[in-house]
């Protein structure tokens, strides 16, 4: 007689006493570190509004202030290295506050035994990233750590810009009815990060996207149209960005998969790997949420600038279901997107 | 892309699906046996096209959901030795063994690194000869023959530092036992496209014979589900069961015979432990004596242990298709993907974690309903 | 097990087990084993698993989703009309 064909399930995992790798990778556990750990005990208002940078009221003046660290592995790859990224990201965190970028920090973590000739590279990177965004470096900080304490290189800046417009920018200002608007194509940075670290080298060598966002985002302000919110993909990728702001705004977002541009390289890069591109780091790529009758100036405006010059409207905010994001998929069905829950792995099933 | 973007054609998934439409007029339980075909089945949203009538039940072709407990502690522990580089395809990470998983190994210092061939976890090895490199060769028949080439070159080259954990399982009996089960409800399978690319489609006709059930070999694009489901369900309203191939460009009836040749020297067939069940004869694949030495096993003498299982999680009757993800009580509730309670919430292509990723299914329902 | 993925034969190299090739998928190229499609040819394409090519993808088969839709549409118009 046949066995009965029951499987059952292992002990069930118990919450985890340690910070994983996870924790970082900008999905769900990231998530559940913040709301655990880090919101509860800084509570304030600026806070609350989980948003990328804090916009600081000052009287006659507002300030927006950002920082970022950059833990990269490698600290070189196709089209940047991990100086590039240290100040690309934090002056589009500042531009995503709706701010024009104006000085950053430099915080170096130095781990014994790295080549002068290496911390130059980086620093000689930074130099010619500030100089293209506009910005200035104008102080920092130097540590060196023991030899095994430190993988190489980590490198902290933060950021500070003036916002010369009177709006407010942030997933809370997002309404039903605004157009969202992607900034270009989608992928790039994770697929070249991966491509390298994991040893998964193509001979087509795939380059970041890693760029400075503010002058886009700049001339879309100046020209008056009312941007009610602002996000650059990073890690989690786009998906991630969307379902951030539904969660944040408790609004209903919808997006279209064919308006959502992934180069043909990525796309390969994607399928042997089984990676979801929506998932995947960008690290020069912006959304913006702006009201319907505003979409179609803005767009024009994105596509004047290098950085978006492939800009699409991919989608639209709506009451409900609240705080959920659904893609109308290729063939015309509908699925809800959901957070992962840390970094997506190349996968063989 | 060629050959990939064609089936994913908006217009013809549309036809096919009035297709599908036109000729059901019973219900029909059919269940695909692969998870790469369950992950494209709810991305997709393939069964949202699809009569009512129609059920898809969603099988254990996912050899993460059915990898012993016990198999998941051993590569933990050898994992955890500090001579040990743990190569493993991306898959198994967060599978929960009784103590964590692989990726807690790697939280605590373990060096568990992702490889996307085995080819490149033998090559770590040639790097690294100071080390031990064990590779987690996990898979169903697709990935016989590429486990089975690196213990061959391993062999042939004399890279001693090398192993394999061997996690092999094979579909027919996992199709048998599930057919054989009292309260099975599967009357129609889609078979393995690329499992049936390496091994061809034989081994299933006496299985169609005397079960009379239909089996249509399919593949894993949104138009290759399809007309899977089409082929499947004219038989069944036919009253036919038949082995019939709908992925005829890239199975042929005999399969991959050098691929076949290969996998035959160096491996043979085993009775494997299924999680849960126990053993099922001839249902795993073994390294030969001859390859012995390469076996993680026995090279870092884990001795053989029992697990003791709870039995929260309900993966097995999912996994049998007696019910769906959204049925169990754990469901997106204690279990999720951050904090899983059995391995077809970990794996990509676990029913439980395509479900919950893709589609839950009160809200479906609202989002569907608002579009109407 | 599942993902495997057709990409078009762009170099080969070696023989019998190690027989190789740079294979593109959509523009991004990898090393691929052939070790399992002896008969592949420059200008192929297979299917690749895990960095092997398991078959041969049937250009002429390929279609055959397309013509099956065809015929099922015919079929589906007579239903309708008789």
């Amino acid at each position: 007689m046949a066995k009965p064909f029951t499987i059952s399930c292992p002990t069930p995992a118990t919450s985890s006493e340690f910070v994983a790798l996870a924790h970082g990778g900008g999905g769900r556990l990231m998530h559940q570190l913040l709301e655990q750990y880090v919101i509860p005990a800084f509570r304030n208002d600026l806070l609350e509004a989980r948003h990328d940078g804090a916009v600081l009221d000052l009287g006659n003046t507002r300030l927006a202030f950002t920082t970022d660290s950059y833990v990269v592995h490698p600290l070189f790859f196709p089209g940047g290295d991990i100086g590039t990224l240290a100040v690309n990201g934090t002056v589009n965190d500042l531009a995503m506050c709706g701010a024009r970028p104006l000085a950053l920090s430099a915080a170096f973590i130095v781990e014994e035994g790295l080549p002068f000739s290496t911390l130059q590279r980086v620093i000689d990177s930074m130099s010619r990233a500030a100089r293209e965004a506009g910005v200035q470096i104008v102080t920092g900080d130097t540590k060196v750590v023991d030899r095994g304490k430190g993988d190489g290189l980590f490198v902290n800046t933060a950021g500070v810009g003036v916002v010369e417009h009177g709006l407010v920018i942030a997933p809370g200002r997002v309404r039903a009815g605004d157009s969202i608007l992607l900034s270009g194509d989608v992928g790039r940075h994770g697929v070249a990060i991966m491509a390298v670290r994991q040893g998964l080298e193509f001979e087509t060598t795939i380059e970041t996207d890693c760029a400075p966002l503010a002058a886009p985002v700049l001339a879309v302000l100046e020209a008056g149209i009312e941007i009610h919110c602002l996000r650059d993909l990073t890690r989690g990728g786009l998906a991630t960005g969307l379902i951030e702001i539904a969660e944040s705004s408790r609004l209903h977002i919808d997006i279209v998969e064919q308006e959502i541009v992934v180069e043909e390289n990525v796309r390969g890069a994607c399928e042997i790997l089984g990676l979801d591109p929506l998932y995947l780091a960008n690290e020069g790529r912006f959304i913006a949420f702006v009201p319907e009758n505003g979409a179609v100036r803005a767009l024009e405006i994105m596509r004047q600038h290098a950085v978006s010059c492939a800009a699409q409207r991919i989608g639209s905010v709506s009451e409900t279901p609240a705080s959920l994001v659904t893609l109308e998929s290729r063939i015309g069905t509908r699925r809800i997107l959901d957070m992962h829950s840390g970094e997506q792995l190349p996968r063989i099933c | 892309m060629r050959y990939v973007d064609e089936y994913r054609d908006r217009a013809a998934a549309g036809r096919y699906a009035r297709a599908i439409a036109r000729i059901t007029t019973r219900p029909w339980s059919i269940m695909e046996v692969c998870g790469g075909q369950t992950h494209s089945i709810v991305k997709y949203g393939i069964d949202e096209l699809l009569p009512r009538q129609i059920t898809l039940l969603h099988g254990p072709g996912c050899p993460v959901c059915v990898t012993p407990l016990e198999l998941i502690d051993k590569a933990t522990q050898i994992a955890a030795r500090p001579e040990v580089i743990f190569c493993s395809f991306g898959d198994m990470l967060r599978v929960p063994g009784t103590s964590g998983d692989l990726f807690s190994v790697k939280a605590k210092g373990g060096d568990v690194r992702i490889v996307y061939s085995p080819t490149d976890a033998l090559a770590i090895a040639r790097q690294n000869p100071g080390r031990q490199v064990v590779f987690f060769a996990v898979g169903f028949e697709t990935t016989a023959p590429a486990n089975a080439m690196v213990v061959y070159q391993a062999h042939a080259q004399r890279v001693a530092n090398f192993s394999v954990l061997v996690s092999h399982v094979l579909v027919p009996p996992a199709i048998e036992a599930l057919l054989s089960a009292p309260d099975n409800r599967t009357q129609g399978f889609l078979a393995a496209g690329h499992v049936c690319t390496v091994m061809g489609y034989e081994q299933y006709v006496p299985l169609a014979e005397k079960y009379h059930v239909p089996i249509v070999v399919t593949g894993f694009e949104p138009l290759d589900i399809l007309q899977g489901i089409f082929m499947c369900v004219r038989q069944l309203e036919d009253g036919r069961a038949e082995v019939e191939n709908q992925y005829l460009r890239s199975v042929r009836r005999q399969g991959n015979l050098p691929a076949q040749e290969l996998v035959t020297k160096v491996f043979r067939v085993v009775p494997r432990k299924w999680r849960g069940v126990g053993e099922i004869r001839q249902s795993g694949l073994g390294l030969r004596d001859q390859y012995a030495a390469y076996d993680a096993e026995a090279r870092f003498g884990i001795a053989a242990y029992a697990v003791e299982e709870d039995s929260e999680c309900i993966s097995g009757e999912v996994l049998r298709g007696v019910k769906k993800p959204h049925e169990c009580p754990a469901f997106a509730g204690r279990c999720t993907p951050e904090h899983p309670l059995g391995a077809t919430m970990v794996s990509n292509e676990g029913a439980c974690a395509a479900y919950y990723r893709y589609r839950r299914q009160d809200v479906t329902a609202a989002v569907v309903a608002q579009g109407d | 097990m599942c993902l495997a993925v057709p990409g078009k034969i762009l170099t080969i190299a070696g023989d019998d087990l190690l027989r190789s090739g740079a294979v593109s998928f959509g523009g991004v190229t990898k090393q691929v084993s052939l070790a399992y499609v002896p008969e592949a040819k420059v200008g192929d394409y297979v299917i690749v698993h895990v960095g092997f090519a398991i078959s041969i993808v049937d250009e002429s088969e390929a279609m055959q989703t397309f013509e099956y839709l065809k015929q099922m549409g015919e079929l589906g118009e007579l239903e309708q009309t008789s």
